[in-house]
C-alpha cells in the first residue's frame, strides 16, 4: 500500500505541474497569437492590460467567464454541453504520453519528466493517434448539436478533414517508428541524440507530419471548418461564454500539443545541443532534467511562432484543394516516404 | 475488492449502460453517441487485459472510423427533419424475437464461462505487446496477413461502387 | 504498464472534472437573461429558413470509408514497423506485397475519380458584357 500511495501522490504532483503548464502554455500562445498578428499586420496588438499587454489572456478567461451561456432553442442541449468537454478533455489527456525531459534522481529514485512517460512500456504515438482519432467527435458533435446550417457544415467539413489527413500523419510516423523501433516518445527522443534529428534523416516525413498537423489542428491555411468568411464561425457559431472559451482554450492546447510532437519526434525533443559531459552536468541531476526541460520548451515555442506565423501569412484553402491535397499528394508522399526508408534502414544498418 | 477491480466494474458498468442506451434509445443520434462510450470502455478492458496494441487499436479503427462512419450516415440520412431524429415504434415481435436471441447468447456465454476450466496465461507486464504481435504476423500469420490485405482491396473497390450507385 | 494506463485514466478524469468545474463556475458567475430572439438559430440576423438538415454530398461519406480501409492498413503497419529492423529482407518484401495491393485500390479509386470533389467552376464575366457599349454610355452621360 505504501509503494501504491507513493506512486499516487507522485502521478499527483506531476499531474498539477503538467495541467498548469499546458495552461500556461495556452495562455502565452493566445498572447502571442494575438502580438505576433499585431506585428505582421503592422499594429500594435494588446498592450493595455498589464505590462506589455501580458495579462490579457487572464481578463480573456474572466470575460468568457461572466458572459452569458445562450444556447438555441433548436440546439439539442445534452450533446451540445458534452461536445466542449470532449474536446478540451482530449486535448489535455494527450500530454500524460509527453516527456518533457529524461529522468531525475532523486534519492536514488529514478523519477520520468512525464506522466506515463517510463521507457520499454510505452506506446505514447498510438496513444496520441487514437485520441486524435476521439478528438474528431467533440467539433463534430458540437456542429450538429447546435442545428444551425454553419455548424452543421462546419462539423463535418472538419470530420471528414482530420479523417483524410489521419493516414498522412500515421504514414509519416511508422517512417519514425521504424528507425527508432518502438512506439515510446522518450525512445524516439533518445534516439535522436546528438544532433541525429529525425528532421534530418526524415525530411519528407516531417513535410507531411508537418502539413498533416496543420490539418488536425483545424489551423489557417487547413481553417475550413471555422472558415469565418463563409461559415460565420464554423462549428462553435453556437457557442458563447465558458462554451465557447473550452473550444478557444483546446485550439491552443492543441497547438501545444502539436509542437511538442513536431518537437519530439522530428526536432531532437529535450535532448541538449552539446552532450551533457560538456557541460559538466551529470545523468539525472536535478540541474540536467532542467536544462533538458528548458530546451524542450524552447523548441516547442520556436515551434508555435513558426504556426502562427503560417496562419497570418497563407490564406485558406478551398475545400476540393484541402483534400486533393490530402487523398493525392499526402498519402502517395506517405507511401513512398514508407518504401524509401525501408530500403534505406536495409542498406545502412 | 482490489484497485484493479474496481476499475475493471467501472468500465463494466459504463460499457453495458451505453451499450444499452444504442439498444434502446429512440433517437437515433444519442444511440450513435453512446457507442462511443462502449468502444472506449472496451478500449479500457483491453488496455486492462495488457494488450495495449489491441486497445489503441479499437479506439484508432472502431472509434475514429467506424463511428465516424455511422455518424456521417445518420448525417447524410434523407428522412432527417430535425435534430431529434428518432427510429419508428418497434413492434411487439421484435422485442419477444430479439429477447429470445438475447437470452440464449447470454446462456450461451454463461454456459461457456462454467462448464470451462479457466487457465490464466502468463502476462507480460514489462513489455509492449506490439513487438510481440509483428514478430508472429510476420512469421507464423504472414498469409492471413496478405489476405487482409485484399480483404481491404475490396472494401476499397465496393466504397467505390457504393459512390456510383448514389 | 497498468500503473501507466491508471494514471493515463486518471489525468483522463481529472480533465474532464477540470473541465466540468470551469463550465460550473461560468454557470455560477453568468447572467441568465434568455429570450426568444436571442434563442433563435443565428442565421446572420435573418429568420432561420427551414431546416439545418439538408442532404449532404455523399462523398463525405465515401471518404469516411476508404479512411477507414486506410485506417486498418495503418494499425497493421504499426507492429511491421517496430519488429522491421530485426527482421530480414523478408519482412520487406511481405510488407511491399500487402503495400501493393492496397495502392491498387487507391488507383482504382482514383481513376474512377472518387477521390475527386467538386471543384468550383466559377463563371469569369467577360469584359465585353461589362463595359457600356459607347453609345449607351453617351446617351446616359447626356441625360444625367
Amino acid at each position: 500500500m505504501d509503494s501504491f500511495l507513493y506512486i499516487l501522490a507522485l502521478a499527483g504532483i506531476k499531474l498539477g505541474i503538467v495541467f498548469t503548464l499546458v495552461l500556461l502554455a495556452a495562455a502565452a500562445l493566445v498572447y502571442l497569437e494575438r502580438r505576433i498578428a499585431g506585428i505582421i499586420q503592422d499594429r500594435l496588438g494588446p498592450n493595455r492590460t498589464g505590462p506589455f499587454g501580458l495579462l490579457q489572456p487572464f481578463a480573456d478567461v474572466t470575460k468568457l467567464l461572466m458572459k452569458e451561456d445562450i444556447v438555441p432553442e433548436a440546439a439539442n442541449k445534452k450533446i451540445h454541453g458534452i461536445a466542449p468537454i470532449i474536446t478540451l478533455g482530449v486535448a489535455f489527456v494527450v500530454y500524460a504520453v509527453i516527456p518533457f525531459g529524461d529522468y531525475i534522481l532523486i534519492n536514488g529514485e529514478k523519477i520520468y519528466m512525464g506522466l506515463a512517460t517510463a521507457p520499454d512500456i510505452n506506446i505514447g504515438i498510438l496513444f496520441i493517434l487514437a485520441m486524435t482519432s476521439v478528438g474528431i467527435y467533440g467539433i463534430t458533435l458540437a456542429g450538429w448539436s447546435s442545428n444551425n446550417k454553419y455548424s452543421l457544415i462546419g462539423g463535418l467539413r472538419s470530420a471528414a478533414q482530420m479523417v483524410s489527413y489521419e493516414i498522412a500523419m500515421g504514414l509519416a510516423l511508422v517512417g519514425v517508428v521504424m528507425l527508432t523501433g518502438s512506439f515510446g516518445l522518450s525512445d524516439i527522443v533518445r534516439h535522436q541524440d546528438g544532433w541525429l534529428w529525425n528532421i534530418f534523416t526524415q525530411p519528407l516525413g516531417f513535410i507531411i507530419f508537418l502539413t498533416a498537423s496543420f490539418a488536425e489542428m483545424n489551423r489557417t491555411p487547413f481553417d475550413l471548418p471555422e472558415a469565418d468568411a463563409e461559415l460565420v464561425g464554423g462549428y462553435n457559431t453556437e457557442y458563447s461564454g465558458m462554451k465557447f472559451g473550452m473550444f478557444f482554450l483546446a485550439e491552443y492546447a492543441n497547438m501545444a500539443t502539436s509542437s511538442a510532437i513536431i518537437a519530439l519526434v522530428y526536432l531532437g525533443g529535450w535532448t541538449l545541443p552539446v552532450p551533457a559531459e560538456t557541460l559538466g552536468l551529470e545523468d539525472g541531476s536535478v540541474l540536467l532534467g532542467l536544462a533538458q526541460f528548458v530546451t524542450f520548451i524552447v523548441k516547442i515555442f520556436a515551434m508555435t511562432i513558426f504556426i502562427i506565423w503560417v496562419r497570418w501569412s497563407i490564406p485558406r484553402f478551398r475545400y476540393d484543394q484541402l483534400m486533393h491535397l490530402g487523398w493525392k499528394i499526402l498519402l502517395p508522399l506517405g507511401l513512398i516516404n514508407l518504401v524509401l526508408t525501408a530500403v534505406g534502414i536495409k542498406i545502412f544498418a | 475488492m482490489g484497485l484493479e477491480s474496481i476499475v475493471f466494474y467501472l468500465f463494466a458498468v459504463i460499457v453495458v449502460a451505453s451499450a444499452l442506451v444504442v439498444v434502446l434509445s429512440k433517437k437515433i443520434m444519442y444511440a450513435a453517441f453512446s457507442l462511443l462510450f462502449t468502444l472506449f470502455g472496451i478500449a479500457g478492458m483491453y488496455a486492462m487485459l495488457m494488450a495495449d496494441f489491441i486497445a489503441v487499436a479499437q479506439i484508432m479503427i472502431y472509434v475514429g472510423g467506424i463511428l465516424v462512419l455511422i455518424v456521417f450516415g445518420v448525417m447524410l440520412t434523407t428522412k432527417i427533419t430535425g435534430v431529434d431524429v428518432k427510429t419508428g415504434p418497434t413492434g411487439k415481435l421484435n422485442y419477444i424475437a430479439g429477447g429470445l436471441l438475447a437470452v440464449m447468447v447470454a446462456g450461451s456465454l454463461a454456459w461457456l464461462y462454467t462448464s470451462n476450466s479457466w487457465i490464466s496465461a502468463p502476462v507480460n507486464e514489462t513489455n509492449t505487446s506490439i513487438n510481440a504481435v509483428g514478430n508472429l504476423l510476420l512469421t507464423e500469420y504472414l498469409l492471413a496477413f496478405e489476405v487482409g490485405s485484399v480483404l481491404l482491396l475490396i472494401a476499397l473497390i465496393g466504397a467505390a461502387l457504393i459512390a456510383r450507385r448514389k | 504498464m497498468l500503473t501507466d494506463f491508471g494514471i493515463i485514466l486518471l489525468f483522463l478524469i481529472i480533465s474532464v472534472l477540470f473541465v466540468g468545474a470551469g463550465l460550473v463556475t461560468a454557470a455560477l458567475l453568468r447572467p441568465s437573461r434568455p429570450n426568444p430572439v436571442k434563442n433563435s438559430t443565428y442565421e446572420c440576423g435573418e429568420h432561420p429558413w427551414g431546416g439545418s438538415w439538408v442532404r449532404f454530398n455523399p462523398r463525405f461519406y465515401v471518404i469516411a470509408l476508404v479512411f477507414l480501409v486506410f485506417d486498418v492498413e495503418l494499425v497493421l503497419l504499426f507492429p511491421w514497423a517496430v519488429v522491421f529492423k530485426d527482421l530480414g529482407w523478408f519482412a520487406f518484401l511481405a510488407m511491399l506485397v500487402f503495400f501493393a495491393v492496397l495502392v491498387v485500390g487507391l488507383a482504382y479509386d482514383w481513376a474512377k475519380g472518387y477521390l475527386e470533389w467538386d471543384k468550383p467552376s466559377p463563371q469569369t464575366p467577360k469584359l465585353e458584357d461589362l463595359v457600356l457599349p459607347k453609345k449607351i454610355f453617351h446617351k446616359q452621360q447626356k441625360d444625367s
